[in-house]
């Protein structure tokens, strides 16, 4: 069965990367630009995997993480966090808000596909 | 290729949508508005350009965006004051930003020292909290740096180990590794099942590496009415022959290390240690276009990437800044949207363009039939005509985009076109948010950019001047859009010196663009500026001149179907007013009939219509003749007679009066035969395959498929008053209608 | 020698011209039409279709030569006539005129001509030059002559009439056109 992978990101180049890299892999892809728009989604669309950037408006990524492990349907979605900043304060500040990987930007589409078969073979 | 042609497409107009954005914001901080969302909007465009710039391999751009987003992330955590100097450094990097942007969009290459001046004061501004925010710095430099910094306090930069230190700590496998056998110890804690990871995955991908055997040990097991669900209870211990090293396992674990006890032993550890070699991870970019170019500069380019660490430690951003953002984010109504393709937008509003057409022409098919013999077709045209109507409103405000994305160029443009000159000038917009059909909002940019040219560099003074005159050294430019009735208004005020209007009209006489008699009113006079031939030699100076005129910056309004005229107050400044229509593809409009010819008469321009009796009728010594009606005197302009068409009525008594408003809010009589009927009429631009014609704004096509012209009343005056009622010498008459040579 | 009717149906001259593209390699097609007792042509290539006269929506005070607007599936059209171009009296069109209707840099506009009379396959190298003397002349937009059989055929360059500005280019020439060669052509 063809597995969706919700995109959460303010950058349309990124969208659009993520897009042809996951769908390249096989994956079905929906959008969203903001956390809020991401919840919104998740309410309407079953999910497999979640890749989000953490630095958005309206909603940003931490908080749309925190918000969605609050969700019975998504308690264990695997959700990798997507960001350059890549320190170890933003990881561990996206792993208290419950992400299970992370995605360094800008991603090898390659490494991309392995990290998310390392969160939903 | 095609793709990557596409990403990079939308990259760009990304960009060029953050950096307008970002104006906005910069403004704000200046004005001293800005407020931590400011900061935090700023600080994400720039992050967002650097992530896409990464991903594309434009290292110089991804390098100075870097520092600069280490600046700004000091800024929002509040560890850098925005004070003045810094937020003028900040709008000085963002136009570095900008320029790096188009370079890297032309494929041009700027000059080394480009950025130079704005990355090396950023850097200080971070150095002087004890940030170093250059990824560049050589590692020696770095380290001993980070031994300094060390000493400063454990909430710097090297809270994280730069790339170099990084490395070492993680040895990776030696090119081929032996095969050894690996003892691995996992217990997972409660918190790995929160974070969805999943044990098996892991032992999955472990079972890969090699030799595989499992042990689990299920003793934490409780009795089953106290089990968690999502409690972790059972531990596992693995056997491993495997040649990928040690790292190898570890990897497997990445993203649990900290939801888990994990240990690793060799049970055979070989006799020589490993040698150390930097980890180098899988190629860091392939959406690059050409990634032998990538890798020819590795260290440039992986160092502020892959080494998650370097300088984006900074970026260890207080969780307070994101979450005081993401405040109330839940209740925040959010707008929805979905992207479609423009063409797609503009096929539909051609779609419902034909729907008008087609409706109309079916209206007039069955225009013969009474009403009240079927009722149902009345009331079913009716609706027709109602839903279209609300169909094509919908259909153009898909269409609509604020002026925003326009004005967002201005201030760059002012801070230069100040510094260049010598003079302190500040740029004040408003109405920002009005939206206009985005075709029309893309072809403003150069001539607004011409006109706040003209008043930078003719209207402002330089600062002794204006306070010689007793005017404040600074001088102001006032941008403004507005929506008046079905047009948009943008004023661009200035309270410069005004018009010199005896050197104006001295220069049009040497010129030749007017008869050295010619009288002219002041506003005549002011607006010859917009004759084609008048801005040249003299006048040219670095910013003005660049070889188009005020006649282009007409022109090009003229084919949006605006208008442009300056009003200028000597001393006290000028301003340009430029009405622009609202939508591009439709118009209520009257349909008249002169002799054997129809126009449409724009609804907007009408105030009322009337057949006038002969004592109302006043005629003046110059044989204009002026309609009375009520205490107020209305020029009559022939339609006929400025449209040269055969018999039309002559006698205005005998004809239609339709009394006409014009933007500056004078009013025309215009004559014609008669009111045909009122219809909305798709426009169709006459300058596709033609030129511009002076009182005709645009044509379309009648329910009958007959094309119809769109009258400019503007236009009609001009012809009116410059060439009907003047005895007009060739000059004059170049005035009236530089788009006709007429051979004379 | 102005025909109503083209005197060469497509499929005809199509097959033949075919066949001649295959052996010589630059060959051009032109479209011949007359203008009183004159024949000009066009590339081709340029043409987009040719439709009947029918009556044009007048543009105001524009030079004679604009006939008007037409509307060509949605497209306002401009028709420029023809022989008015070349400084005689307007046209007087019936249902019998032509109008060549042809793209112009980016442009869609339309000529207004007696009648189609053929489609000419030449050599490029067949095209003769005009005479200097005539391009002093201010026929500047001839781009040169062909003789066909016993007929002299101007050759019309369309981007040198209609380059720049329609009107500019509407109001060019107002001299008496056909020129010498032709003139002696049909004489001969």
């Amino acid at each position: 069965m063809t597995k969706t992978v919700l995109t959460v990101d303010d950058s349309k180049t990124m969208l659009q990367m993520l897009q042809f890299a996951l769908k390249q892999g096989g994956y079905e892809v929906i959008q969203g630009e903001n956390g809020q728009e991401g919840l919104e989604l998740l309410d309407r669309n079953t999910v497999d995997v979640i890749i989000t950037d953490i630095n958005m408006p309206v909603m940003d990524g931490i908080t749309f993480i925190k918000e969605l492990r609050k969700k019975a349907a998504n308690k264990a979605t695997p959700v990798l966090i997507l960001t350059t900043e890549s320190s170890q304060a933003k990881k561990q500040e996206g792993r208290a808000a419950g992400a299970t990987g992370w995605i360094v930007k800008p991603f090898d589409p390659g490494k991309l596909l392995e990290v998310i078969r390392k969160v939903s073979p | 290729m095609d793709d990557l042609a596409q990403f990079r497409q939308t990259f760009f107009a990304e960009c060029e949508e953050l950096l307008g954005d970002l104006e906005g914001h910069l403004m704000a901080l200046q004005s001293g508005e800005g407020d931590n969302n400011t900061l935090n909007a700023v600080f994400r465009a720039i992050h967002s350009i650097k992530g896409g710039a990464g991903a594309f391999g434009f290292d110089r751009l991804v390098n100075f965006a870097h520092i600069f987003e280490t600046v700004l992330d000091l800024m929002r955590d509040g560890r850098l004051e925005p004070a003045p100097d810094s937020v003028l450094l900040v709008l000085r990097c963002a136009d570095i930003l900008s320029d790096l942007v188009r370079a890297a969009q032309s494929g041009t290459e700027l000059p080394e020292e480009h950025e130079n001046e704005g990355r090396k004061a950023l850097i200080d501004l971070a150095a002087t909290v004890g940030v170093n925010a250059d990824p560049n710095a050589a590692d020696a430099e770095l380290a001993a740096l980070d031994a300094q910094l060390a000493a400063g306090g454990p909430d710097t930069l090297n809270a994280e180990a730069p790339a170099a230190e990084a490395a070492p700590a993680k040895p990776a496998p030696p090119a081929k590794a032996p095969m050894l056998k690996y003892l691995v110890k996992f217990a997972p804690r409660d918190a790995l099942y929160q974070r969805a990871n999943e044990p098996l995955i892991l032992i999955r991908e472990l079972k890969e590496l090699g030799g595989f055997l499992a042990r689990a040990d299920a003793s934490g097991i409780p009795a089953f009415d106290q089990i968690q669900p999502e409690g972790a209870y059972i531990k596992w211990e693995f056997e491993i022959d495997t040649d990928r090293g040690e790292q190898a396992i570890r990897d497997v674990f990445e993203f649990v290390l900290d939801d888990c006890d994990l240990d690793v032993t060799c049970l055979n550890p070989p006799s020589e240690a490993a040698p150390a070699a930097p980890v180098v991870e899988a190629k860091p970019v392939s959406f690059t276009a050409a990634p032998a170019e990538t890798a020819a500069k590795p260290a440039a380019a992986a160092a502020p990437r892959k080494p998650e660490q370097g300088g984006a430690a900074p970026a260890a951003a207080k969780p307070a800044a994101a979450k005081a953002e993401a405040g109330g984010g839940a209740e925040t109504k959010t707008v929805r949207s979905i992207r479609v393709d423009l063409d797609r937008v503009d096929k539909l509003v051609n779609m419902v363009g034909e729907l008008v057409i087609t409706h109309a022409m079916i209206a007039q098919q069955t225009e013969h039939l009474h009403a009240d013999q079927h009722p149902e077709l009345a009331n079913g045209l009716a609706e027709l005509s109602h839903h279209i109507r609300d169909l094509q409103e919908s259909v153009m405000a898909m269409r609509a985009q604020p002026v925003k994305s326009v004005f967002a160029r201005l201030p760059r443009l002012v801070r230069e076109l100040a510094m260049m000159t010598n003079k302190k000038i500040r740029l004040d917009m408003s109405g920002e948010n009005t939206e206009i059909d985005k075709t029309v909002i893309e072809q403003l940019g150069d001539p607004l950019t011409h006109m706040i040219r003209n008043s930078c560099d003719h209207g402002i003074e330089s600062p002794d001047e204006r306070v010689a005159v007793g005017k404040p050294p600074e001088g102001v430019i006032h941008v403004s859009a507005d929506q008046r009735g079905g047009r948009i208004v943008i004023e661009i005020t200035d309270d410069g010196r005004g018009i010199n209007r005896e050197k104006v009209m001295k220069k049009a006489i040497e010129k030749k663009l007017i008869a050295p008699d010619a009288v002219l009113s002041n506003e005549e006079i002011d607006n010859l500026i917009f004759l084609p031939g008048f801005s040249t030699a003299d006048t040219v100076s670095n910013i003005s001149g660049r070889g188009v005129g005020m006649d282009v910056v007409r022109q090009n309004i003229q084919s949006l179907g605006g208008r442009v005229h300056i009003q200028s107050r000597p001393g006290q400044g000028s301003s340009f007013i430029l009405t622009l229509p609202l939508t591009l593809a439709v118009l209520d409009g009257m349909v008249l009939r002169v002799g054997e010819q129809s126009y449409i008469l724009p609804l907007a321009n009408i105030v009322e219509s009337l057949r006038p009796e002969p004592d109302q009728i006043n005629i003046v010594a110059n044989q204009s003749e002026l309609l009375r009606i009520r205490g107020e005197y209305v020029p009559l302009v022939y339609l006929h007679r400025i449209f040269k068409v055969p018999n039309g009525i002559d006698d205005p008594t005998k004809a239609l009066v339709i009394i006409v408003e014009l933007e500056d809010g004078a009013k025309m009589g215009l004559v014609v035969d008669e009111i045909v009927g009122q219809q909305q009429v798709v426009i169709k631009s006459l300058e596709e395959n033609f030129d511009p014609i002076r009182g005709v704004g645009a044509a379309t096509i009648l329910g009958n498929g007959r094309v119809s012209l769109i009258l400019d009343v503007a236009g009609i005056k001009y012809i009116a008053e410059h060439e009907a009622n003047r005895p007009s010498p060739r000059a004059m008459q170049q005035l009236a209608a530089p788009a006709l040579e007429v051979s004379a | 020698m102005a025909s109503a009717e083209p005197r060469n149906s497509n499929g005809q001259s199509g097959e033949r011209d075919g066949e001649q593209a295959s052996r010589s390699s630059r060959t051009v097609q032109l479209i011949s039409f007359t203008v009183g007792n004159e024949e000009y042509g066009v590339d081709i290539m340029a043409v987009r279709e040719i439709r009947a006269w029918s009556e044009t929506t007048p543009l105001p005070n524009t030079p004679e030569v604009v006939r008007g607007v037409i509307n060509m599936r949605g497209a306002i059209v401009p028709i420029f006539d023809l022989r008015a171009r070349f400084g005689m009296p307007r046209t007087e069109p019936t249902k019998y005129n032509v109008v060549i209707i042809v793209s112009v840099a980016s442009r869609i506009v339309g000529i207004l001509v007696d009648a189609v009379s053929d489609i000419i396959t030449i050599n490029e190298d067949e095209i003769r030059a005009m005479p200097s003397m005539e391009q002093v002349n201010g026929i500047g937009f001839m781009e040169g002559l062909i003789t066909v059989g016993e007929r002299m055929v101007g050759l019309i360059g369309l981007d040198r009439m209609f380059s720049g500005r329609m009107l500019e280019a509407a109001d060019g020439v107002d001299k008496p056109m056909l020129s010498g060669p032709a003139e002696a052509a049909s004489a001969a």
